[in-house]
């Protein structure tokens, strides 16, 4: 039960990119952190919750032919680097595009897919990938 | 009050397959097949798409076009399907926290064969017009399988529209809901079973005929209505030919059909098979433009609804969000291999 748990702590992130912002020099955190790196103790209870923009342009990417075995069934399948509006960058699957076609600075944003499941019977998870903007 | 629609958004997978490529499966006449169902492709859901992350889809979009819409007013979401993720777990709470809905709201699951989604719309009518809350979001959505071989199979497809219900600002009024239920065993999916049954011929009269201009000609009655008071008329859409055939019977014209009809192009979405019709006809509507509408779901019954398009769509942020058209472009067409994979009907194993 420890890694529903987790997941579920997750959510936020996984579903609308909620990460953080450093109050104290603006910098933004994704996935979320506590504490600022930049800032430390000046940084402490000054972290902020900040939803980070769904929409973005390829910064880089990599085509993947050897998968773990819970993506096995997606490969050969995309991994972008991508630069969300607000100028964050985010890594995550590409779905939805011709592997042949896809070009730094393609725009893209964010949507909600099965990220993989527990077996046939355990909970199924759901984050975001990103797809071409039609 | 005045009660209606503030907002749609429809999602469709870019999958598709083609009848003759599943009749090629099968030893049968595909080709045929399609041309006797008026359905040359049906839409087919990518690896990791499912009732979830369709309705998600469709809920995002039509949340895009109302920007002026805090997330945390919605009282009320349901989701009507038939092919829920979860058998037991609620679609509806997934959905909620992706348009950031939750935590203040009721939220629930809703099936009624294909339909389900018009369904969450009356209760959500119901709601706002009680002033229990002050926005309801009703989502139809299916990933429908057909059993390998079966008619079926060569119907039931993948996506979904979502409506947001209210009072305020509404592009389109609802002046008059009803339905007509009966207890008719024309379709079926027992718990744990993988693919539904039907009964065959009796599909047809007893059951879609019968319920459709049922309620269609309640409603007509009550509204002191005729059909050319309509603009557009979708009817459920199982094919392409039944629809044609029931707007006959109640004396449609093909034309007031045509906007709403997608089954030829993407198959039967059950569940979202109305809502996707409504919202191709909202992207074509005027102030002024009367709909009809009446919903079919197989066990059995039908909603009827007629709708006024008022003068507030052309203040509606429409292009915030891809048209039902835009969805539809581009499709990318997948063999019968592809197609089991992405189905999930291929067992690996450990699965
Ligand atoms: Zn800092």
């Amino acid at each position: 039960m420890s890694s529903v748990a987790r997941a579920w702590r997750e959510f936020p992130g996984k579903y609308n990119l909620e990460g953080t912002k450093c109050e104290n020099c603006g910098t933004i955190f994704f996935p979320k952190r506590d504490f600022c790196p930049k800032c430390r103790r000046e940084g402490i209870g000054k972290m902020q919750k900040y939803k980070i923009q769904r929409e973005g342009e390829v910064f880089s990417f990599s085509v993947i032919y050897e998968a773990p075995a819970c993506n096995s069934a997606l490969k050969p399948y995309a991994v972008a680097m991508v630069r969300t509006k607000d100028g964050v960058l985010v890594s995550g699957q590409l779905v939805d595009v011709e592997l042949d076609k896809i070009v730094i600075g393609m725009p893209v944003r964010a949507v909600l897919r099965k990220l993989d499941e527990d077996g046939a019977a355990g909970v199924i998870h759901y984050g975001f990938k990103f797809t071409p903007i039609k | 009050m005045d009660v209606g629609i503030v907002s749609y958004g429809a999602y469709i997978p870019r999958y598709r397959i083609k009848p003759e490529e599943i009749g090629r499966m099968w030893g049968v006449d595909g080709k045929g097949m399609g041309k006797g169902l008026m359905i040359f492709q049906k839409s087919v859901p990518g690896i990791d798409e499912d009732v979830i992350t369709i309705s998600t889809e469709a809920a995002r979009y039509m949340m895009a076009r109302v920007p002026w819409v805090n997330p945390k007013e919605i009282g009320a979401l349901y989701v009507g399907s038939e092919s829920h993720p979860y058998a037991v777990k609620p679609t509806a709470t997934i959905v909620s926290e992706a348009i950031e809905a939750t935590p203040a709201l009721t939220a629930a699951d809703l099936e009624f064969a294909c339909k389900a989604g018009t369904a969450g719309m009356q209760a959500c009518m119901g709601m706002v017009a009680s002033n229990m809350i002050k926005y309801g979001v009703a989502i139809g959505a299916d990933t429908a399988q057909g059993a390998p071989g079966d008619a079926l199979e060569f119907s039931a497809s993948a996506g979904g529209a979502a409506f947001l219900i209210g009072s305020e600002k509404i592009i389109a009024k609802i002046n008059k809901t009803l339905s007509f239920t009966t207890d008719t065993p024309d379709f079926w999916r027992r718990e744990g079973q993988p693919y539904p049954l039907h009964g065959g011929r009796f599909t047809g009269d007893p059951a879609y005929f019968k319920h459709i201009t049922s309620a269609g000609k309640m409603l007509l009655k009550e509204m002191g209505t005729t059909p050319k008071d309509y603009k557009y008329a979708i009817f459920h859409q199982p094919n392409g030919k039944f629809p044609t055939r029931v707007a006959g019977m109640l004396g449609f014209e093909q034309e007031q059909i045509d906007t709403g009809l997608l089954t030829p192009n993407i198959g039967n979405t059950y569940s979202g098979a109305v809502p996707l019709g409504l919202a191709a006809v909202l992207d074509k509507a005027s102030p002024g433009d009367r709909i009809f509408i009446t919903s079919y779901g197989s066990g059995a019954g039908s909603d009827a609804f007629d709708i006024t398009v008022t003068d507030e769509i052309k203040n509606y942020q429409k292009n915030n969000a891809p048209t039902v058209e835009k969805v539809m472009e581009n499709p990318v067409y997948v063999d019968y291999g592809l197609y089991t994979k992405f189905r999930g009907m291929i067992v690996m194993p450990g699965g």
